[in-house]
């Protein structure tokens, strides 16, 4: 026994074990998040209960469980109708269940507001419209619904125009203001013209404001009547629905064309509902972008920074409190970096850009509140240590024979250093890249007090000049996963939602990593020494 | 400590009088003075830490790199000192080459690594740099092995391979002397006899100065030893008449394996 203990077997099986152990964690987080991020676009069957009480009850079956109290089991329905049943979900327990079915044409309709309605179709009162009375109601609602898609378009188009209109109106605004704040007199001529101009982009949005509304008006009458479960009968304006299927009669295929239509909608669609439904493009364009541009600041000042300590420094008590303070810049809590983001960037140098390039629309902030740009910034403060670090220790480890040779041959310190020490230390300062890059992208905290907003109305990338609008506020995941989690009124009905959100999050980050470790692995191979 | 050199035609190319080195307070060379000729090989022995390689490092301001190292006295390379703060030390480094115990290749294609000097001096002509290149191989004798893989990365190479990459490498610019600090310390025979051979011809066009562990190579070699011990150059002088006859007992200790 003695022995076995003498041989060291033992360590190395607690150190296996620690790896598995950790492994094991992960996998079973990362197998959490995918599987319910992945099933929850899953089509699910609508169940009808008929309960010994005479009640019926429609819905998705969520879960099934022990009653804590009685220890009876039950099943948690989705019955959805919130607006008519006052909440999503409700306990049945499975002794008091009678019967179940699965009815053919039972629907389920996303809705813009209130979430879903499960339900049966009674029939489409389309006003003035001409559909054949004749079809059958299935078939009437299809119609109906293309037709109102085409009237959205157009309307869309409509939007799009006064949305134009409304942009030059607001420059003609700002225009007007910086010459009053200039100097009314001299530019009274100058102003009148503005003016005039103005009222016209004015008068031109309000006419095709009333063209709008009318027709939204005429939209908004074509409805679909409804039944649900318990008999109630329910008008739905077919502008209100997102999306509808019947989930008992559908094919595998048809399935799980819904099943990609909902990711598509996920990744490309705006968010609904207090973000609890629909897409999430614009908080994983605002992550991605805010990690990139935090990459495009960190990047060069963390690896010229690690130069300077590396390479030209004097190795004396002042490199050393620095490199010092740089690994504990590391170690900051990340809440302390938002507050400085606030006081310095936003209220600092924003506050100060802003008095000095922005005056006539003070009060209205414009780099003086939190934006993309100042959220970059202090996730670059926060990130930048790390690829200090990596950068460092990358010239360190490379071999002292390496920067004689090019010295002896006659070349200057810089030009060893662009020559052969940079390309040789890439690799090390990628590693830095990836492991700053994974943490500014799940980076919260100080996030929420320098530009991260629940619902952004904008991107800060558009096609209106100056195209990159560094101090619009932005959506982003990591912020989406708390803001829907724990912040939405309907917290039961978001949680697949956060796992989605999740899932997105960890898949951008695993995404970002391996491009990088790609790029990193072909560079290393590239300049491995064999040598030493 | 005057050196006794055989008579010769030419006047020294590097003459060293009254050097001392400290490394903070050790004192690592002391009071050397030393002539080197033109187109001849001279020989550094002594046991290790004895300041051979020290010495080497003086030639081109490699010491510039050690921040404790303080020099005192005189290095005159073709007349002008070496040691001054107004030095052009980038030129002297292009006129006195040097190649280092434990090969380095850069991580790059054999054919950047010979054109590395020419190219920070500013050439970027591909002719020029061909013919260096071909030149440069075909003296360091590795022309027939490498021709063909121009462009493969010089880190795929053998040790011996690769030490005759540097040479070449050092040979690219043109220099006048060529340092080798024990160059095949970490070669095995066969590599070792190459490089033996290489410098031997090498004679014609450059003035070698070689640091070496093995008595038996600087005999082979060289046309002037020179033996260290502590920091002191205790004698230096013809090859053969170090080895059959030196004046010193302790050259004649270390030769015959006395001690060291």
């Amino acid at each position: 026994m003695k022995k076995f203990w003498k041989t060291g077997e033992p360590y190395v099986l607690a150190t296996g074990a620690a790896l598995a152990i950790v492994l094991v964690m992960t996998l079973s987080l990362v197998g959490v998040v995918v599987s319910n991020g992945l099933g929850y676009f899953w089509p699910k069957q609508l169940v009808r209960f008929e309960l010994k009480d005479g009640t019926a009850a429609l819905g998705q079956i969520m879960q099934h469980e022990k009653n804590p109290i009685n220890g009876e089991r039950r099943l948690q329905l989705k019955v959805a109708n919130r607006d008519v049943f006052g909440q999503d979900f409700r306990w049945i327990d499975e002794k008091d269940i009678q019967k179940r079915s699965l009815p053919a044409d039972a629907m389920l309709l996303e809705r813009r507001e209130h979430g879903n309605y499960f339900g049966f179709l009674k029939g489409v009162v389309a006003e003035g419209l001409d559909i054949p009375a004749t079809a059958a109601p299935q078939e009437t609602l299809e119609r109906a619904l293309k037709l109102v898609e085409v009237k959205k378009r157009a309307t869309l188009r409509i939007k799009q125009q006064m949305s134009d209109l409304n942009n030059r109106a607001e420059r003609l605004r700002l225009k007007l203001l910086k010459l009053e704040y200039s100097g009314k007199e001299q530019n009274i001529a100058a102003i009148a013209e503005l003016n005039a101009e103005r009222e016209k982009a004015m008068a031109e949005f309000n006419a095709l404001n009333e063209q709008v509304s009318a027709s939204m008006a005429e939209i908004n009458r074509i409805n679909a009547s409804f039944e649900d479960v318990s008999g109630g009968s329910k008008e739905i304006a077919l502008m209100e629905i997102v999306a509808h299927q019947r989930p008992n009669s559908m094919t595998f295929v048809a399935k799980c064309g819904a099943y990609l239509e909902r990711v598509r909608e996920l990744l490309l669609d705006d968010p609904r509902e207090s973000n609890t439904e629909g897409g999430l493009f614009p908080a994983i364009f605002g992550t991605v972008m805010m990690v990139l541009l935090m990459s495009v600041f960190s990047l060069p000042f963390g690896v010229v920074a690690a130069i300077y300590l590396r390479e030209y420094a004097r190795d004396g008590l002042l490199t050393r409190a620095v490199r010092i303070a740089v690994n504990n810049l590391a170690g900051v809590p990340s809440i302390v970096y938002g507050v400085f983001g606030l006081g310095f960037f936003v209220y600092g140098i924003g506050g100060s850009l802003d008095s000095l390039f922005f005056p006539e629309r003070l009060p209205t902030p414009t780099f003086g509140t939190g934006g993309i740009l100042w959220s970059s910034l202090t996730l670059a403060l926060l990130t930048v240590p790390v690829v200090i670090v990596a950068t460092e220790e990358s010239l360190a480890s490379i071999p002292r024979g390496i920067r004689e040779g090019s010295l002896a041959l006659g070349a200057t310190k810089f030009q060893t250093l662009t020559r052969i020490l940079l390309p040789m230390a890439t690799p090390g300062i990628m590693t830095g890249l990836i492991l700053s890059m994974a943490r500014a992208a799940g980076e919260v905290a100080p996030l929420m007090i320098v530009g991260v907003v629940k619902l952004a109305p904008t991107l800060p990338f558009d096609g209106n000049f100056p195209i990159f609008h560094m101090d619009r506020k932005f959506m982003h995941l990591g912020f989406h996963i708390y803001d829907v989690g724990f912040q939405s009124p309907n917290v039961e009905a978001a949680k697949p939602m956060v796992y989605v959100t999740t899932m997105l999050l960890l898949a951008i980050v695993i995404v970002a990593s391996s491009t990088a470790i790609y790029l990193r692995n072909r560079m290393r191979k590239r300049y491995t020494t064999s040598t030493f | 400590m005057s050196p006794t050199q055989q008579p010769t035609d030419t006047t020294p190319i590097l003459s060293v009088s009254g050097l001392n080195l400290h490394y903070g307070e050790a004192h690592a060379l002391k009071d050397i003075n030393l002539d080197m000729i033109r187109h001849q090989v001279t020989a550094f022995i002594g046991p290790s830490g004895c300041g051979k390689s020290t010495l080497l490092r003086c030639f081109n301001r490699m010491n510039d790199l050690v921040e404790s190292a303080r020099i005192t006295g005189s290095i005159r390379f073709n007349g002008s000192e070496v040691n001054e703060r107004s030095t052009d030390v980038i030129s002297l480094r292009r006129r006195i080459g040097m190649v280092f115990q434990q090969s380095n290749p850069f991580p790059k294609s054999i054919y950047e690594n010979i054109v590395y000097g020419l190219r920070i001096s500013g050439v970027n002509d591909k002719a020029i740099l061909d013919e260096a290149v071909e030149r440069s191989l075909k003296s360091a004798a590795i022309w027939n092995e490498v021709k063909d893989r121009l462009n493969d990365s010089a880190l795929g190479l053998s040790g011996g391979q690769a030490q005759r990459i540097c040479i070449a490498r050092a040979i690219a610019v043109n220099p006048e002397i060529i340092l080798m600090d024990e160059p095949c310390s970490a070669l095995d025979p066969i590599s070792t006899l190459k490089i033996e051979e290489l410098i031997e011809e090498l004679k014609d066009k450059y003035t070698i100065v070689i640091v070496t562990h093995n008595m038996q190579q600087a005999a082979r070699v060289s046309d002037v030893t020179a033996f260290f011990y502590l920091g002191e150059l205790i004698e230096a002088g013809a090859t053969r008449k170090i080895f059959t006859n030196p004046e010193k007992k302790q050259t004649e200790d270390y030769i015959t394996g006395r001690f060291g």
